[in-house]
């Protein structure tokens, strides 16, 4: 089987078998909507304008929901045992990465295909350019490609799905931290241009950590 | 095979009476250490000239510079040693790169705390607060929390080797993600102006050998302290082997 199909394999199989139980996307969608609303509950009143604290939440409530669907997508394949047919398939390791990885991105941008409209109304603003989406593209694919290696050491320790945010979130921080500033400056009226120092920080990590997770993955998953 | 009768076979090393060569060249590089760190704090104290142009706290305070700045160049080194330990850890699989990679994380964090400490023992008199978020000062708070992580995940995994395996995929993208955090935080503070200026390190000529006499003596100390923890993490392994020997 060449890498790209079983790549493909990979990533099909996860979104068939979600799309049959839906387990993973009705309750990390909710869960996003309940982070937006408790976020709106924590400021309004005390906060000038909600276009402020606007890209915190975005980024919060991807960050937050995002972990949740991870922690699900590995526990699953732990649970029912499919893992281990995974790795004794005659496929690179790495197509297991790779497949993990899209299925978990696709996942991510389903859910914040669904947020960003709601924030969108929530707060009055204009989320759905293509500067924004950019952005909010490249972000989660930074957090997908680490998340997706962290989430299947997680899955492996006596902590499970409590050791995954603790992990991921420090490693995240430039990921977070740009998005959430470029997010706030495209709001603000700035151009992709201004930010893109931004986009460059988020490229570069991007690439880095897909190429060390890449390189790392056979590590985590061999028993 | 051990008969019920017979005491247990202790490996060669545990048994050892007399010091070996290693022994003797670790315990005087331990006595130099020592006798280093204790010259530079006397000479960071007493023989270092006063910075010009601060108020009398501030020119106490500024000595602090002579344990703050060697303390956080050594625990970066640590942490870079840990990632080089983990890449040869997980290219060999010998459980002695894991020692060093776990050590060096261990001692890089004590240091990492001292860091803090003694930066907010600075900031107090000098910026009239005990903490802000500029783009150092955070970046370095991530790393901290990068090897508090690391450190947790070792703790919550049983299996030696695959903790070993797990830790050092860590130690690899922690300390990665060291500069990529600096650039990332550094830009949003060019949008959003800092409120301190950074510290100035400008040494003058009367500063500069003790200031870098110091940074000598603390990475000896941090060799020692290196050697010492991979030793105690190699009697830690002995004492496992010779307890499931012994059947507990």
């Amino acid at each position: 089987m060449t890498f790209l199909r079983a790549v493909s394999a990979i990533t099909w199989k996860d979104v068939r078998a979600e799309l049959r139980t839906k387990e993973i996307l009705s309750s990390v969608i909710v869960f996003a909507l309940l982070c937006v609303i408790i976020f709106n509950f924590a400021f309004e009143l005390r906060v000038p304008d909600m276009k402020m604290v606007a890209p915190g939440i975005v980024w919060v409530a991807i960050s937050f929901a995002g972990t949740l669907g991870l922690n699900r997508a590995f526990a699953i394949e732990q649970d029912r045992g499919s893992l281990a047919g995974l790795l004794l398939a005659p496929i690179d390791r790495s197509a297991i990465y790779f497949g993990k990885l899209l299925s978990n991105l696709l996942f991510m941008l389903i859910v914040e295909a669904i947020m960003l409209p709601l924030v969108m109304i929530f707060f009055n603003l204009s989320l759905l350019t293509g500067p924004h989406l950019l952005v909010i593209f490249l972000g989660t694919f930074g957090f997908a490609a680490v998340g997706t290696l962290f989430s299947a050491m997680a899955v492996n320790t006596r902590a499970r799905e409590v050791l995954l945010p603790i992990l991921l979130f420090p490693v995240l921080v430039p990921v977070l931290v740009s998005g959430v500033n470029m997010t706030g400056g495209l709001l603000d009226g700035k151009t992709l241009a201004d930010v893109a120092s931004g986009l460059q920080v988020t490229v570069f990590y991007d690439l880095l950590f897909t190429i060390v997770a890449y390189l790392t993955f056979d590590y985590v998953v061999e028993e | 095979m051990a008969q019920a009768t017979e005491t247990l076979r202790v490996p060669p090393a545990a048994a050892r009476q007399n010091m070996g060569p290693a022994d003797t060249a670790l315990a005087a590089l331990t006595v130099i250490a020592g006798a280093l760190v204790l010259a530079a704090i006397v000479m960071a104290l007493r023989v270092a000239p006063d910075a010009a142009g601060l108020t009398p706290d501030e020119t106490a305070a500024q000595r602090i510079i002579y344990l703050h700045v060697p303390s956080a160049w050594l625990s970066l080194l640590a942490y870079g040693v840990t990632m080089i330990a983990s890449i040869l850890y997980l290219r060999s699989s010998q459980r002695k790169w894991d020692e060093v990679a776990l050590s060096s994380a261990e001692i890089g964090l004590t240091f990492t705390v001292a860091t803090l400490a003694s930066g907010s023992i600075w900031a107090r008199p000098a910026w009239n607060t005990w903490w802000t978020w500029d783009p150092r000062l955070t970046t370095y708070t991530i790393v901290f929390l990068l090897y508090v992580s690391y450190f947790m995940l070792r703790g919550a995994m049983e299996d030696p080797a695959r903790r070993a395996r797990f830790a050092a995929v860590y130690g690899i993208f922690a300390f990665l993600s060291v500069p990529i955090t600096f650039f990332s935080i550094r830009w949003w503070r060019t949008i959003h102006p800092v409120l301190f200026d950074a510290k100035n390190f400008g040494l003058s000529s009367g500063m500069a050998p003790v200031f870098f006499f110091g940074l000598a003596a603390f990475t000896v100390f941090y060799v020692v302290l290196l050697w010492h923890r991979i030793r105690l993490e190699q009697a830690i392994d002995e004492v496992e082997a010779l307890k499931e020997m012994g059947g507990y």
